[in-house]
């Protein structure tokens, strides 16, 4: 290689190799603040704020969801594995939402340790199935990969 | 030296511009062949997922657009490289035509990730790593083509815009790794490198099948638009305007 282009292709190397640095570092400093939402041990153990807007994310525990009979209120249980954390919402849940299933919810903690969630979005997994395949599995498969693995006894 | 030669003979221009001329309507009839069969494919002979439906089919557009936005990155910022290195115009034409299908492959990735996020999820958009992530890039490439309309002399305007898009590609791997590095809406990937990939296979032939119709798109795009730019550029020389007589 002729010895002004060896050179042009260092500087270039140069240019990349600081600029991904400064991004990179940038990144690291920030750590979980480029978080969407808080798993629910951090809400329970007091990490996340309280009364103010917050997301919390995790699996819905299979059994905790009541539905009101005389409206569209409804009240769940979100897991991380390691705690569970109620939360009540009144608005209409998406199609995806079901028990085992993960969410991401945006509301707040109350004084009683209850999110109090204003808006639910259902987090789908990467995993694609056809039914019959879906059915065959019975049991495994039937719940998010992520959601299969914790366990819901605490 | 011998071992060269080849490398600086794809620096002209015309030798490109001529080489390329009977490609064009192959790449063109073969991409359009394979999208349509890919879309027939995925949409009416693929089974429905277990859990979305036929919402999930959206995901054959959705992932490929996706991927060659972020490839077709590299290739910019590669030839921009080039360009700076050997002072190659060829290099800089490519960059900046990259620039243009890049911009409108990442805005079908965000438009086609939209309509399938409002019917599973429950939203158009959430500010989550992975969605903002590919936004940046989709404002690394119109700061490249913005760039380059903004400088009366071109060679100005080819350094500059690739300095940016080599700086920019430090994006490339946060989009990558961004739904394992943080919490996100956004699923993880399906296709995975290390490990086996969580799609049944009757979904996933159709899937790689789209991935390669969008590469040879790619390629018939880049080709024509890279055609046009030369025209474009070297119009004052006598082999254009020849061709133009003729």
């Amino acid at each position: 290689m002729h010895p002004k282009r060896k050179q042009r292709l260092i500087v270039i190397l140069f240019i990349v190799v600081v600029s991904s640095a400064g991004v990179g570092l940038t990144l690291y400093s920030l750590g979980n603040n480029l978080n969407l939402f808080y798993p629910p041990s951090s809400i329970v153990d007091g990490t996340a704020p309280v009364n103010t807007s917050i997301r919390a994310g995790g699996c819905v525990v299979p059994g905790s969801v009541e539905r009101s009979t005389d409206g569209i209120d409804v009240s769940f249980k979100v897991t991380d594995g390691a705690v569970q954390l109620p939360v009540t919402y009144n608005k209409i849940l998406p199609d995806l939402f079901s028990e085992g299933e993960a969410v991401v919810l945006t509301g707040k903690l109350n004084e009683s340790g209850i999110f109090v969630a204003t808006k639910v979005l259902a987090k789908h997994d990467e995993n694609y199935t056809p039914p019959e395949v879906s059915d065959s599995l019975q049991g495994s498969g039937e719940h998010q990969a992520v959601c299969e693995e914790l366990s819901y006894d605490s | 030296m011998a071992s060269w030669q080849w490398f600086h003979r794809l620096g002209s221009p015309r030798w490109f511009y001529e080489k390329t001329e009977s490609w064009v309507p192959w790449l063109a009839v073969f991409a359009i062949w394979m999208i349509v069969t890919g879309c027939i494919w995925g949409l009416a002979f693929t089974p429905p997922d277990a859990k979305q439906g036929n919402s999930f089919r959206i995901l054959y557009i959705h992932a490929p657009t996706s991927m060659l936005a972020m490839s077709g990155y590299y290739l910019m910022a590669i030839s921009g490289a080039v360009g700076l290195i050997w002072r190659m115009k060829l290099a800089f034409m490519v960059m900046k035509s990259a620039a243009a299908i890049g911009a409108m492959l990442t805005f079908l990735g965000l438009f086609t990730g939209a309509v399938w996020g409002k019917p599973t999820w429950g939203t158009w958009w959430e500010w989550d790593a992975r969605i903002t992530s590919m936004l940046v890039l989709f404002f690394l490439y119109l700061g490249i083509i913005a760039l380059q309309e903004a400088y009366r002399d071109q060679d100005a305007a080819d350094k500059t815009s690739a300095i940016l898009a080599l700086v920019g590609t430090v994006n490339i791997p946060i989009i990558y790794k961004s739904v394992d590095w943080w919490y996100t809406l956004h699923q993880p990937a399906t296709f995975k490198i290390m490990e086996k990939s969580t799609i049944a296979p009757s979904m996933a032939y159709p899937f790689v099948w789209m991935i390669l119709a969008f590469y040879v798109t790619f390629a018939w795009l880049l080709i024509m638009r890279t055609r046009v730019e030369i025209l474009k550029r070297e119009r004052r020389t006598t082999w254009v305007q020849e061709l133009a007589r003729d």
